[in-house]
């Protein structure tokens, strides 16, 4: 299991999340290995439909990197986004997969750590939870 | 327009278990809006269902389908070509819609994705709400146009039961009171006189389901 990289999709809003990436490459913190990131305008433009796609279509987990509640340029976009996110738990459990292999990370234009941090203990996790046995072959 | 939710996928799964390739339909009407069986969730539910057999080593094959209106003989018959290559059908249009595949296509095991619910309004995104239970002799003249067979828990005619408390039902603390509604609107209107008008028990057995199947003949139309 130790050659185990797990793939998470990253999807990070414009307005938190990629800028936070920028800033941890700025810093050279070094990612987990296997990360793809996808810029999205705002955490609202994410639907319950990217999610499932992204585990169907060969990742291990999802993270959505948003704003801070109360902090989102389009009001209500992290907020919908967490909506989603529950809603695509549900399904998960319906399906019987962990619902863990997505998350939702809220933070800042300055938090490069925590962006960093957030993905490492993700990759942690699911090193330990074992490849999505739901992923398409 | 028609009301529905999804089945949950766990129970949506059993009944596909014997099956391998599958096609999922959708329909581009009611379910749409209520966002139960539209494209978008055709598209979520076949992604599901994939995920889930795969996890079990028992792969399935789902072809994704969104005729206009499932109900409509028209639309049902577009997928007969579809149809041929799959062993069983999941519908998640309205019951309406499922029995119209039913009958177009006798020889296909055709099941249900939802739960019809009710014919409801929208009252906010994502929020919709009871209206009428199609009675068959539509009573809202009288009414102030508040439908007391769909929105009063005990479908009374002629005023509130006894528990009628502070606007709410006794019977759902979290819906008005039909009657609450339907004097506050009649007095609105300066119409609280058609309060004294008695509305006679409805017909059940004439008007409505407990006579058995209803149906519409217009023969104007008959081509
Ligand atoms: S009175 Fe009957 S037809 Fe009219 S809205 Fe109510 S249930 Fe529907
Ligand atoms: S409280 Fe009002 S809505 Fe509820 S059952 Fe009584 S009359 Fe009907």
């Amino acid at each position: 299991m130790s050659s185990f990289d797990p793939k998470i999709i990253a999807f990070c809003c414009d307005q938190s999340g990629y800028p936070a990436a920028d800033m941890a490459g700025t810093l050279k913190l070094k990612l987990p290995r296997n990360i793809e990131i996808v810029r999205v305008p705002c955490a609202g433009r994410i639907e319950t439909i990217y999610l499932l796609k992204a585990l169907e279509k060969g990742a291990d987990g999802v993270l959505v990197f948003a704003c801070y509640e109360e902090n989102c340029q389009f009001l209500r976009g992290n907020l919908r986004a967490k909506a989603r996110l529950a809603y695509a738990h549900r399904m998960l459990e319906g399906i019987g997969l962990e619902k863990e292999r997505v998350e939702i990370c809220h933070l800042a234009t300055n938090s490069g750590v925590k962006f960093v941090e957030t993905l490492r203990r993700k990759s942690e996790q699911l090193k330990k939870m074992g490849p999505n046995p739901a992923k398409e072959s | 327009m028609i009301k529905a939710e999804q089945k949950p996928i766990d129970e949506i799964l059993k009944y596909l278990n014997p099956y391998n390739k599958i096609l999922l339909s959708g329909c581009g009407a009611c379910v749409t809006v209520c966002h139960a069986g539209g494209e978008k969730e055709v598209e979520l539910l076949a992604s599901g269902l994939r995920m889930a057999r795969q996890k079990i080593g028992k792969k399935i094959e789902v072809l994704e389908v969104t005729p206009a209106r499932q109900c409509e003989p028209e639309f049902a018959l577009e997928l007969s070509e579809t149809i041929e290559k799959v062993e069983a059908v999941l519908s998640i249009s309205c019951g309406v819609g499922v029995q119209t595949l039913v009958r177009h296509f006798p020889k296909i095991p055709i099941f249900p994705g939802v739960n019809t619910s009710f014919l409801g309004e929208t009252i906010t995104h994502g929020v919709w709400e009871e209206r009428c239970q199609a009675c068959g002799n539509c009573i809202l003249e009288k009414t102030g146009g508040i439908c007391p067979i769909s929105r009063c828990a005990k479908q009374l005619l002629n005023g509130p039961c006894g528990g009628s408390s502070k606007g709410k039902c006794e019977i759902k603390k979290e819906a008005d009171c039909a009657w609450q509604l339907i004097y506050d609107r009649l007095k609105t209107l300066n119409q609280l006189y058609k309060l004294e008008e008695i509305i006679p028990a409805k017909r059940w057995g004439v008007e409505s389901r407990d006579s058995g199947l209803r149906r519409i003949v217009r023969e104007d139309l008959k081509v």
